[in-house]
């Protein structure tokens, strides 16, 4: 990416002024589609976008207090081409690692927000991103804020082995504390969200909301195919199918996304001086 | 190689046939001496396995599955079914059962032994039926006060389109986050495949044991050989990437205890192997018994808070 803050496409031309739809082919303006939310003014398709675009998009005042962002992983197998990866994602990013997270607000109500770079070995969960996600969870817990988190990611990250398969059961275990303490946590899973990432805290929320399109799911495509043997249906674990089976609440424009949040985060946490029935 | 076993078995296996061949015309003193000399090879063969071999010996098809060792452990194990919701999925089983005269809830992954149990137990990977009925018997086990015994035991969780409709990722999901906040103590015992999601699900628990030959591991190296050399074939190098056995994982802190297998693995002496596992999950619970829940349930989660590696 020249630029790291622009949305995520394999076909950006030289200049970055023109950007090509996945969706659709259609070459569009990139002022128009930043206007637009980095929605494809044609046929609706929602570019990937990094971390800053939804932090404008939905914070109030475009605002996180970050928390954490020094944590960096470590390369506990020194494994094969890990150090590579982690050097060139960091380059791309910024960053130190795939996730941040911090204090913000939604339509006035304060929360603490998390979100993934899909850009950093492809949003996959290693050390830092689990126990960033599970620092989230306990500081939305202590402070009783809800958590909001916006995940995009691969799965696990097989570059650090089972240290990577355990962040699925620690984000998940802190979970079960926030909602023994009865904090609301709203998911929103965007293309693309599967494998370990889905399989453990993305799916937790109260809530869960995606975006049109979105890839959600346990295993990918090509996995299924080979173990089925046969071609996959049109649509299969795009965000609408997810919603048609059940396995998420709502999917939502991006251009709403914020208005959504603001609305749910007001009706299921007015703060605790609300007049409702309290729990004994 | 005769069905069922491995190529770096070969030679035991030969001196195995010669000791029958004997046997049935009565050489005893020869027989004899093949025994010695079976015990040399076994000792030999299995004392410096490499990573793939431990994978090989994890997915060994002599290898005993749960319902193998809860014949030999366990005592009035009552099979439940279904999750209440869909159906029941016969890639888990579960019930109550005693263990010398302590009452427990046993959830095992089963692989099924010849082809058609096989098929119908999906080879040992679960729906999200098989979750769900794992975490409804859990929760059951938390009301009436039984301790909960998990035997992990798959490939994976099962990627289909069925399983996908009904929520595969959100199945497992909502097992770890149960089962790290679950009011009865777990003891957790990987027996020979632990594959990633799929296994976690039903192992998160207060003691984690991992069988001698046993494998756990975020991607399967095939897997992992395909993604980062594009060749499955070199399995092998990713098995010794991944440090995917019981003495790596034990050295990580991610389990808690060895269980020793007979000699040359479970598959060998399937009586002794239930024995010594048998041995450990006793060991366990004396050890969990004395604990209140409230305390049980913090030092899980802590223990979970604690894994990882990263520079601050």
């Amino acid at each position: 990416m020249s630029d790291s803050s622009g949305p995520l496409t394999k076909a950006q031309t030289p200049d970055g002024q023109w950007l090509r739809c996945d969706g659709c082919g259609e070459i569009l303006y990139r002022k128009t589609l930043e206007s637009n939310f980095f929605v494809c003014t044609r046929c609706g398709h929602h570019f990937r976008i990094p971390p800053d675009r939804y932090i404008a998009i939905l914070l109030d005042d475009g605002r996180l207090d970050e928390l954490d962002p020094e944590l960096a992983s470590a390369d506990p197998l020194r494994f094969p081409k890990y150090s590579d990866k982690l050097k060139s994602a960091r380059e791309a990013t910024g960053k130190t690692d795939g996730f941040s997270y911090g204090r913000a607000t939604i339509g006035g109500t304060p929360v603490v927000f998390g979100i993934m770079d899909f850009r950093f070995i492809g949003g996959s969960m290693g050390s830092v991103v689990g126990d960033k996600v599970a620092r989230a969870a306990r500081l939305a817990r202590e402070e009783r804020r809800p958590l909001v988190l916006i995940s995009t990611s691969g799965g696990a990250r097989m570059y650090e082995g089972i240290y990577s398969l355990m962040q699925m059961a620690k984000t998940s275990a802190e979970l079960g504390l926030l909602r023994q303490a009865r904090v609301p946590f709203i998911s929103v899973p965007v293309d693309p969200c599967t494998a370990g990432v889905m399989a453990s805290y993305a799916s937790l929320g109260d809530v869960i909301i995606s975006e049109p399109g979105a890839l959600l799911g346990f295993a990918g495509a090509r996995v299924i195919e080979g173990t089925i043997g046969e071609k996959l249906p049109e649509g299969f674990q795009r965000a609408e199918f997810m919603l048609k089976h059940g396995q998420v609440d709502k999917v939502v424009p991006r251009r709403d996304l914020k208005e959504v949040l603001a609305r749910l985060l007001a009706l299921l946490w007015p703060g605790e001086e609300n007049d409702g029935p309290r729990p004994a | 190689m005769p069905e069922g076993w491995l190529d770096f078995e070969e030679p035991l296996v030969e001196v195995i046939n010669r000791i029958q061949e004997l046997g049935a015309i009565g050489a005893k003193d020869e027989v004899a001496r093949l025994r010695d000399q079976a015990a040399r090879l076994k000792k030999k063969l299995y004392a410096n396995l490499t990573p793939w071999q431990r994978v090989q010996l994890a997915r060994h098809p002599r290898r005993p599955h749960a319902l193998d060792y809860l014949e030999r452990i366990t005592t009035d194990f009552t099979e439940l079914h279904g999750d209440r919701a869909f159906g029941d999925d016969p890639a888990i089983v579960a019930g109550p059962c005693l263990i010398e005269d302590h009452r427990f809830i046993v959830i095992g992954q089963e692989k099924g032994r010849d082809t058609r149990e096989r098929v119908r137990r999906n080879f040992g990977s679960p729906h999200p039926e098989g979750y769900r009925k794992a975490l409804r018997l859990a929760r059951m086990a938390e009301r009436f006060g039984l301790p909960v015994l998990t035997l992990v035991d798959t490939a994976g969780a099962y990627p289909g389109i069925g399983a996908e409709e009904r929520g595969q990722a959100e199945a497992i999901a909502r097992n770890l986050r149960e089962f790290a906040v679950l009011e009865t103590p777990v003891i957790v015992v990987v027996t020979g495949e632990g594959g990633s999601g799929g296994a976690l699900a039903i192992a998160v628990g207060d003691r984690v044991l991992m069988q001698e030959n046993a494998v756990y591991s975020v991607i399967s190296p095939e897997g992992c050989a395909s993604i980062l050399w594009r060749d499955n074939a070199r399995a092998p190098d990713a098995a010794r990437a991944l440090r995917m056995t019981a003495p790596d994982l034990l050295e990580f802190g991610v389990i808690d205890e060895l269980v020793p297998e007979p000699a040359g693995g479970a598959h060998q002496d399937w009586d002794e192997a239930a024995a010594l596992l048998k041995r450990a999950v006793l060991k366990a619970w004396r050890r969990l018994a004395k604990l209140p829940c409230g305390e049980l349930v913090a030092n899980r989660i802590n223990r979970l808070r604690g894994i990882g590696a990263y520079q601050a």
